[in-house]
């Protein structure tokens, strides 16, 4: 009988009861200040004395930001250390999403600077790895973003890349156009999401029922059609043109962020893009406030004459479209070919992207660079010859997304009717 | 603001042969009903009677099985809302449509969105709030456009969903229910905002089951019993007769008890102070006891600290400072579920947020409190059985109707939900029991039996702290009154002081005598 929970999404502070000691802030304080620790007394000791330096190029060349290895696992773990003290006052509450990202990031740098003593990391490819390898993971969780924040649940994310990388690869080589690839993978995405939404909004098939079928599905005729088609005649059918390369002059000048951000794929300004677009429609449009009251009360948006299953079904098409065109990234940017199964559960990692940010779409672009950058960084260690087996670092997303949904950074709270179909009696 | 409609014939509805059935149960049974223009139409009837069920399929929520809806002569289907809204017609309904996490302002907009920048549907803030406020100030019906709903009593949230239909400037205009939760001076004003629409010509169905309203603002009144008509009165009905036709029998309206035996002490609450949920003030040291086989009553205007008072007992609600004693144990930090189970019955002022889940049945419903306990279950299974035998009693005698003690409460009728939180917590051996607007949506007949519920558990030695903003509610169930301000017990008092004594008291006047009654207690 106890109250039922319902702070917003966006409120994330603010929640707790003022007069509990452990309210969020404390809690998050002591995780800070336990990986400060652990980094300055456990990773600090392990350093060696030798000089790290992170290149500002993409190899060991030109200039470089140097310390001494040991020095900086412990400098940097101590600030973590200091910031975490700060957030256990609980003096801090306004700052603390601030005070929380530092800490994480000077966590990371104590990291970084125990395993590249003695050695060098080129920053801006580190950079630019991780913002490739965030790009699918936002563009599947910005389709997530819009299904879910309408009410439907799409665990079929998974599917639409493969769909959308398949569809990418198959129409790219044929038509020798890459812009005809990209488009076919929207509608590659755009087939698993009609289905999607057909079975789950019509049909009132159990949502997270179809998104595994579909994924398996995709997978299913993907395999199949790679097997029969593209393997035996792979120059005729799976030989797809890459996505250009353009330079904005002037930005691209500018240090690490110029190569990282204005000289890149197009792909990757579609999806910050997207970002901004979405998260201000969501907040300032009609379009948004309809959508997200289908998603939190689709009966009242009902009773005020809003078409609920009409902007489901929208949602989850357009969404389908962007989770496409992110499939495209595996064929048209990354590998250049089509593979059997050649997603390796990325869906799921844009799906963790989608739930560690809150359903916002901000947050899922941070959470997508963020994953992105434990996934560039194993990748990195494993060539480095790093002792830390590198699957540590790819189980991040999933062990962050429990941190996350486990409550211990805030409420966690997904649209209130997400994945409860709208039946009328 | 008009809806773009254009057209100004003024809207006669009717409906014939209305039928709805729900698997065997005949909710709505060929009704047929007229609403003039300018009418102020009532509808009576007990809970479960079909009011909302008639209304629904008015509004296009729920497809009738039979009969017409004719506008102004002509018939219409309403597939959805977006229907019945295009011909001109606005609901507030029951159970509150609106958005928690959502401002007043966005829940008042949702729908008829004032925009700007063409197609790209960019939402006009100021304007949203400029219009609310403006109709908020036109019908005397105070909101906070940025407030969010969640955080947001129920009268408030009342006031919100009754704007939301004001602002969209409709021809027939449905209240079902909507002064449920009101105070007596809100509903005064809605009474008269009806009958300034009435004579621009619109039309409005009015639901509820408070026959003062009915009979100071309808024009005409429709009872329905069991799906069906049964009568149509005219608004000089008295009460008694009214209350007999909605029910089908005599009703007493007045609470028959006899003289208090009042034992030992059982509540004891001493300068407790309680915030609200913004961190403000709301309780600011009350002291109170209860004692075994007495009822205290609390009256007081809603908002003034009972809310919070209530969740401070039960422990929904942090305690700033003071004592709260249940038979000289205190209840400081203990868990709600455990001062529950030490014998105190709840019941909610609001229902559907802490009082039932909507999405169980009747019997799970019943037992929510006691599932885990012989003979209902132990903690690894339950006992289907001894849950549908004792559901089956319960609903027999607090009359809850429903088509089955297995059916969701979601489809049980508003006041019926209530019954189910009612003979929840009646249905246990108790010590204290905390109900709070106890009546709140239920039919007159099952006012009287809850009412005699209410003394019969005081008669068994229990101590009843009854909250209402029916101050009608609180003069017939109390032994003694205390009434509450801004926080604070203004005085005790007996219930046979004068009502407008009482009345001066809850508006914060205490006359010559400052709190002199208090010392006397
Ligand atoms: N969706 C549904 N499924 C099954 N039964 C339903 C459903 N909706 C309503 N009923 C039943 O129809 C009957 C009429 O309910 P309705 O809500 O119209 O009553 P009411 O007159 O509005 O009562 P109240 O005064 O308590 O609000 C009730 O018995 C209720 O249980
Ligand atoms: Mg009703």
């Amino acid at each position: 009988m106890s109250q039922v929970s319902t702070a917003t999404v966006e409120d994330l502070t603010g929640v707790d009861a003022p007069d509990r000691f452990w309210n969020r802030e404390r809690r998050l304080g002591a995780g800070v200040t336990i990986i400060g620790l652990v980094a300055a007394f456990i990773f600090g000791p392990l350093a060696e004395s030798k000089t790290a330096r992170f290149t500002l190029s993409t190899d060991a060349t030109g200039a470089a930001l140097s310390i001494n290895g040991q020095l900086g696992t412990i400098l940097f773990g101590l600030i973590a250390v200091v910031l975490g003290v700060v957030m256990l006052t609980g003096r801090a509450k306004r700052w603390q999403t601030l005070l929380l990202c530092l800490g994480i990031a000077a966590f990371v740098l104590s990291f970084l600077c125990w395993q590249v003593a003695g050695k060098f990391m080129p920053l801006v490819d580190t950079l630019s790895g991780s913002v490739e390898y965030a790009l699918p993971l936002v563009l599947g969780a910005l389709a997530g973003v819009l299904g879910e924040r309408s009410g439907v649940v799409n665990v079929a994310i998974e599917g639409q890349f493969l769909m959308g990388a398949f569809g990418a690869a198959l129409v790219g080589t044929l038509a020798t156009s890459v812009w005809a690839g990209l488009i076919s993978a929207m509608i590659g995405g755009l087939i698993i999401a009609a289905m999607l939404a057909v079975l789950a909004i019509k049909f009132l098939v159990d949502q997270v029922v179809v998104g595994t079928v579909l994924n398996l599905f995709a997978l299913g005729i993907t395999g199949f059609l790679y097997e029969r088609l593209m393997q035996p005649n792979a120059l005729k059918y799976n030989q797809p043109p890459q996505l250009p390369r353009w330079e904005i002059p002037g930005l691209a000048d500018i240090p690490v962020l110029g190569p990282v951000l204005f000289h890149t794929n197009v792909l990757v300004w579609i999806a910050l893009i997207l970002v901004f677009v979405i998260h201000f429609a969501l907040k300032g449009t009609r379009w948004g406030l309809r959508t997200r009251a289908v998603g939190e009360h689709p009966t009242a948006a009902d009773t005020v004459g809003v078409r609920v299953r009409g902007l489901r079904y929208l949602n989850v098409m357009v969404g389908g479209l962007i989770a496409g065109a992110g499939g495209a990234y595996f064929t048209l940017v990354s590998t250049g070919a089509f593979n059997k199964n050649m997603t390796a559960g990325a869906g799921f990692i844009a799906l963790a992207a989608l739930i560690f940010g809150r359903w916002t779409p901000f947050g899922a672009l941070g959470a997508a660079l963020f994953f992105g950058f434990a996934q560039k960084l194993a990748y990195f260690l494993s060539v480095a010859g790093s002792p830390v087996p590198n699957q540590f670092l790819n189980m991040l997303p999933y062990i962050a997304t429990i941190v996350a949904v486990a409550g211990l950074v805030g409420r966690v709270r997904a649209p209130a009717a997400d994945g409860v179909p709208y039946v009328k009696s | 603001m008009r809806s773009g409609r254009g057209q100004e014939i003024p809207l006669r509805l009717e409906l014939r042969g209305i039928t709805k059935r729900f698997g065997d149960l005949v909710a709505n049974d060929h009704i047929d009903i007229t609403v003039e223009p300018g009418e102020v139409h009532a509808l009576l009837g007990e809970n479960g009677a079909g009011k909302s069920t008639l209304m629904n399929q008015l509004y296009g929520l729920l497809p009738p099985d039979e009969g017409e809806i004719l506008v102004n002569g002509e018939a219409k289907v309403f597939k959805s809302p977006r229907d019945a809204i295009a011909a001109g017609i606005g609901m507030v309904h029951q159970h509150f449509m609106l958005v928690p996490v959502f401002t007043v302002a966005e829940n008042i907009a949702l729908g008829a969105e004032e925009i700007r920048g063409g197609p790209l549907g960019i939402l006009d803030r100021r304007r949203n709030r400029r219009d609310v406020l403006a109709t908020s100030t036109k019908y005397g019906l105070p909101v906070d456009p940025d407030a969010l709903v969640e955080d947001l009593p129920v009268g408030a949230q009342q006031r919100v969903e009754i704007v939301k239909a004001l602002t969209r400037d409709v021809d027939l205009l449905i209240l079902d229910e909507p002064t449920a939760v009101l105070t007596p001076q809100e509903t005064d004003e809605l009474l008269a905002v009806m009958r300034s629409l009435a004579e621009t010509g619109k039309s409005i169905v009015f639901i509820t089951h408070k026959l003062r309203e009915v009979k100071a603002v309808a024009d005409r009144i429709t009872v329905i019993r069991r799906g069906r008509t049964v009568a149509t009165a005219a608004p000089d009905t008295s009460e008694d007769e009214l209350a007999a036709l909605m029910v089908g029998r005599e009703v007493s309206l007045e609470v028959s008890k006899t003289p208090a035996e009042p034992g030992r002490e059982v509540l004891k609450i001493s300068g407790l102070v309680v915030d609200d949920d913004r961190g403000v003030r709301a309780v600011d040291g009350v002291d109170l006891t209860v004692r075994a086989g007495e009822v205290l009553g609390i009256a007081g205007v809603q908002g003034n600290g009972q809310t919070e008072l209530v969740e401070a007992i039960v422990g929904l609600r942090a305690i700033r400072t003071g004592v709260v004693e249940l038979d000289n144990e205190s209840l400081a930090g203990m868990s709600t579920k455990k001062i529950l189970r030490s014998g105190v019955g709840y019941i909610p002022e609001d229902r559907s947020l802490d009082g039932v889940v909507k999405e169980f049945s009747v019997a799970e419903n019943l037992v929510l409190d006691m599932y885990d306990r012989p003979p209902f279950g132990n903690a690894f299974k339950l006992n289907p059985k001894a849950i549908n035998e004792s559901a089956a009693e319960r609903v027999t005698q607090f009359d809850i109707r429903t088509s089955s003690a297995s059916a969701t409460v979601g489809t049980l009728s508003g006041g019926n939900q209530q019954k189910v939180v009612v003979a929840r917590e009646m249905s246990r051996p108790l010590r204290l029991m905390i109900a709070s607007q106890p009546t709140r949506g239920v039919d007159v007949g099952s006012i009287e039996f809850i009412h005699s519920q209410i003394i019969h558990e005081r008669d068994n030695g229990t101590a009843v702290l009854v909250v209402s903003s029916e101050l009608d509610e609180v003069v017939g169930l109390a032994d003694r009154i205390a009434v509450m301000y801004r926080g604070r017990i203004l005085a005790t008092v007996s219930p046979d002081m004068p009502r407008e004594e009482i009345g001066l008291l809850m508006a914060g006047i205490t006359g010559a005598e400052p709190a002199g009654e208090e010392e006397a207690e």
